[in-house]
């Protein structure tokens, strides 16, 4: 296919432009452009064929899960004889791809994903609902929920991930903290530059990250009902004013805790040089904590109630315009949705399993993987309402102008202001 | 192509057409044509693969114009000209024309298929699995060209189709984990050769083989050809009134003007389709009131970034150019080179070192120059469009020093000797005739900076990503924001809700301003060339 692709492509340049603009999108088209007249070919076969030989299954995978996706689908071709096109993209760009792509018949049959697009693909009218197949029992309830909506199953789930309070064992000890002052104080103890260091993205702010402290507040992105969230903004009022209230205190007016210079590498160089004692920060991190010794526990609350991290979950769609529907129902039931192809993915990616009986032994960091289990465990799940999208940009931007010292309750006033005048229009 | 010199040839005779010698003019002109042909041929089949039929027919016709053009004899200007047209219409009329088309549309998060496509998701979206249905071992049956569901309830062998409901058949055996395995009168159809047939397999998953009579009760659906679950739909399309009804609740959704279904009790589906609403974003763009005024903002701030930068980068490298352009200045090359330096190193990469550099508590540029202050040069609207102009400096006037030492090369030294004699000064000399002199071959590189420096993303996104966001907006739109950023923010791209027809209508808007700008600057050098 590739081979072919590249002829195509050094050939006719004007027509894969062509066929790429007219796909309303980018780069990827010609990937899939180039392999349907080959699938609708096969299609014309003669019935008598014995296996799925001719057929192509065609799923976008990112960098990390690649090598996992690879193992499964090396069993499948060996097992059907289809052929599995696995094209890498960028994990941030497969939400806006999917959603251009498959209206246009170019999307995948299968894309990996989180489960926080669901409720744009869905309004976009491009996923599929899918079974779990006969090890549906396996899959951990929370996933599977994260993967619902409105009571249907749209994705397969398997992985989830949350973040949680790192903190180093040398300066503080591996002892929890109980609560936001507990932690500072240790921090204090220890001698360490900062007691405690959060990334913030830069100016830009960073809601995910400082959500555990929020929702320590009372104060969660929108109003949750029955388990699933509704679109009604729940930050709002005397909660989320304290929350606002909290950030200003420890903002670059305050104490300086919380700051906006900090950004993902900064913040982990600082935790990394020992020169920060606490951090909070997901499984993903962890690679950039070579120097020093850490273990990983729940974030301690500062408002008094829990700390909830948002809790991730990934997963599996299927294109609801996919022609190949049946294969890549069984391709999803019965070669991912097993407990060999979940410890591949696993032992190619380690991210909290969602399937039980994956042995997480083999995780370069197990005790860490189990700190982040417990982190996850009092999580809630991210809302996966499409009226999510909008949020991000409104309270990031809130956050990161409290953290700088606008005025907090006015600040964080306006924002929900703007955002329920955003979500309505 | 033809280079040969030696036969003298009739003047009216191209190369490419004689035949005289060998004939290699015409031979070399036959193969690139086959060539071109060979290609154009490939591009109509790949389009006719994919149905894509505006790109087959707009193939055809330039293959067609191209093999006249080429060997007709009265079209010597369009030999010329024609690959330069193509690409014109490929690269340019083609995307400007689809881009306001698109800015016609509503398309963006809500309305992101058609209207069919939005239909499959409604119903894909409505269809449940009755609760506490159980899934059934499942074998696929034809007849002929009947294709049926074969499930075991109560081990009871039972078949239906699409119009017959399930019913008992007498003969049929299933084995022991319930799975049909011979059915009198059907013939079972492997999951195998469901697998090798696409079009065989899709017609499985998409029959419903109800289960009674009743309707209530629900059909069969597999997705994987071997377990079956009864699932229940309650809306239903109907395609002459373009409406969907749901028969549990009566309501009727019918769409409206902006292709959303809405109900009769005021409900709305989930999922809608892209419909033309003429001119709306073009007003939308001005008249929202959260849009229009933080746009006029952004407008204001590009018009002021494109001019600033030109204008500081120009005379920063023009200044640089008339001192390393005196004889007296040793070293001359290897400083030249140094200087090449910023604009040597990618634009993206050195944002993100000026980033980092200008961080307000770990940036060098605080700790060194600063004495360890805490300006937050990012964090500041005034501070940051400073720092983005600051950084953008550094970036662009090495260019403008290449093009200026060039220039001053180029310029004739008998008008300055000229000027020497008559009494002038340095400044009267630089004044009066270094800079007019310059400036005609300058002007023209100093527009078409401006028009890229209009669209400057990759320093916007790298370095500010817009921000530090305006405070009194509704919108999430910052201070840094360039229209074309703005753009980018709003069209979804990155994240949030998608709006692509605004952004569309945007691009347009930039698009023309971009062209008036330059239309009026090119008129404006015209006048510079009459100096000479």
């Amino acid at each position: 296919m590739r081979t072919k692709i590249g002829i195509g492509a050094a050939l006719a340049t004007s027509a894969l432009l062509l066929t790429a603009c007219s796909g309303g999108g980018d780069s990827t088209t010609s990937e899939s452009a180039s392999s349907s007249p080959s699938a609708s070919a096969s299609a014309s076969e003669t019935s008598e064929a014995i296996d799925a030989t001719g057929q192509t299954l065609t799923i976008w995978v990112d960098e990390n899960r690649q090598p996992a996706v690879e193992a499964a689908a090396a069993t499948f071709e060996e097992e059907t004889g289809a052929t599995v096109e696995l094209v890498q993209k960028n994990f941030e760009d497969i939400r806006a791809d999917f959603l251009a792509q498959v209206p246009t018949g170019e999307g995948p049959d299968i894309t990996i994903g989180a489960h926080d697009w669901l409720g744009a693909l869905i309004e976009g009218g491009v996923v599929n609902t899918v079974d779990l197949g006969d090890n549906a029992d396996m899959f951990s309830q929370v996933a599977v929920d994260a993967m619902t909506y409105d009571g249907q199953l749209y994705g397969m789930p398997y992985s989830t991930e949350a973040i949680a309070l790192i903190q180093n064992t040398d300066l503080v000890g591996s002892d929890a903290p109980a609560t936001w002052d507990d932690m500072i104080q240790m921090g204090v103890d220890s001698g360490a530059d900062r007691p405690f260091c959060i990334n913030t993205n830069g100016e830009t702010g960073d809601g995910y990250t400082a959500y555990p402290l929020q929702m320590s507040f009372g104060a969660p992105v929108f109003v949750q009902e029955g388990g699933s969230y509704t679109s009604e903004v729940g930050m709002g009022g005397d909660a989320g004013d304290a929350f606002a209230q909290f950030l200003y205190d420890n903002g670059e007016k305050g104490t300086g805790y919380i700051s906006t210079t900090i950004d993902y590498d900064t913040n982990n160089q600082l935790f990394n040089s020992g020169e920060c004692a606490f951090t909070i920060q997901g499984p993903w991190a962890l690679g950039s904590y070579t120097d020093v010794n850490f273990t990983v526990n729940p974030v301690p609350s500062a408002g008094g109630e829990d700390a909830s991290p948002f809790v991730g979950v990934q997963g599996f769609y299927v294109s609801s315009q996919s022609e190949n529907a049946l294969l890549a129902n069984i391709f999803l039931s019965d070669y991912i949705a097993t407990p060999d192809a979940m410890q591949a993915l696993y032992d190619a990616d380690p991210r909290l399993p969602a399937f039980e009986g994956v042995d997480t032994a083999s995780a370069p960091y197990p005790d860490a993987i189990a700190g982040f289990q417990a982190s996850a465990e009092m999580g809630v799940p991210m809302p996966s309402i499409p009226e999510m999208g909008s949020v991000w940009d409104f309270w990031n931007a809130a956050e990161s102008a409290i953290i700088k010292g606008s005025d907090p309750t006015e600040t964080w006033d306006k924002m929900i202001t703007d955002l329920t005048a955003a979500l309505e229009g | 192509m033809s280079t040969e010199t030696e036969a003298p040839a009739p003047p009216s005779e191209s190369h490419a057409r004689r035949w005289s010698g060998i004939g290699w003019g015409f031979i070399v002109k036959l193969a690139l044509m086959m060539l071109v042909n060979a290609v154009g041929l490939a591009i109509i089949m790949a389009a006719w693969g994919i149905e894509q039929w505006t790109i087959l027919w707009v193939s055809v016709g330039l293959l067609v114009v191209a093999n006249w053009v080429y060997f007709a004899r009265r079209t010597l200007p369009l030999k010329y000209i024609f690959p330069g047209l193509v690409f014109l219409l490929v690269f340019q009329v083609f995307v400007m024309g689809y881009t306001a088309y698109v800015a016609t549309t509503n398309y963006g998060a809500g309305h992101n298929v058609n209207m069919q496509q939005a239909v499959d998701a409604a119903l894909i979206q409505d269809e449940r699995q009755v609760e506490g249905s159980p899934s059934y071992p499942l074998a696929v049956v034809r007849d002929g060209d009947t294709l049926g569901f074969a499930v075991a309830i109560d081990g009871v062998v039972q078949v239906g189709t699409e119009e017959q409901p399930l019913a008992p058949v007498d003969g049929a055996t299933a084995d022991g984990s319930g799975m049909p395995t011979e059915v009198p009168g059907w013939e079972i159809v492997s999951v195998n050769e469901l697998l090798g047939d696409q079009a065989l397999a899709q017609e499985v998953t998409d029959i419903r083989v109800p289960v009674s009579d009743n309707a209530d009760d629900g059909s069969l659906r597999t997705r994987n050809a071997s377990t079956a679950s009864i699932y229940k739909s309650t809306l239903v399309w109907d395609e002459e009134a373009t409406t969907l009804t749901n028969t549990e609740t009566g309501v009727v959704y019918t769409p409206n003007e902006y292709g959303t279904f809405v109900g009769d009790d005021g409900s709305k589906l989930t999922v809608g389709f892209y419909v033309n609403i003429g001119l709306e974003n073009f007003t939308k763009a001005v008249t929202d009131e959260n849009y229009a005024g933080p746009l006029l903002k952004v407008t204001a701030w590009t018009f002021a970034f494109a001019f600033l930068t030109v204008a500081s980068s120009f005379l920063l490298g023009l200044f640089f150019a008339l001192v390393f352009n005196d004889d007296r200045v040793r070293g001359k090359k290897v400083l030249r080179t140094l200087f090449i330096l910023p604009y040597a190193f990618p634009a993206f990469m050195s944002a993100l070192l000026w980033r980092g550099m200008l961080n307000a508590e770990f940036g060098v540029v605080n700790q060194w120059f600063f004495f360890g202050a805490d300006i937050n040069w990012l964090g500041d609207p005034w501070l940051a469009r400073f720092a983005v102009l600051f950084v953008n400096l550094w970036l662009s006037y090495p260019y403008w020093f290449l093009v200026c030492t060039g220039a001053l090369q180029s310029l004739p030294s008998e008008t300055t000797e000229a000027a020497k004699i008559d009494g002038a000064g340095k400044w009267r000399m630089f004044r009066s005739i270094t800079f007019p002199l310059l400036m005609v071959s300058t002007a023209p590189l100093a527009i078409a900076s401006f028009a890229f420096n209009f669209n400057n993303f990759t320093i916007i996104y790298m370095l500010t990503n817009g921000g530090p966001r305006f405070t009194d907006a509704s919108v999430p739109l910052g201070s840094t924001d360039l229209l074309i950023s703005a753009i980018y923010q709003i069209s979804g791209i990155a994240g949030g809700r998608a709006d692509y027809g605004l952004a569309s209508a945007l691009s347009v808007v930039v698009f023309v301003v971009v062209g008036i700008v330059s239309a009026i600057a090119f008129r404006q050098t015209k006048k510079l060339e009459e100096i000479q």
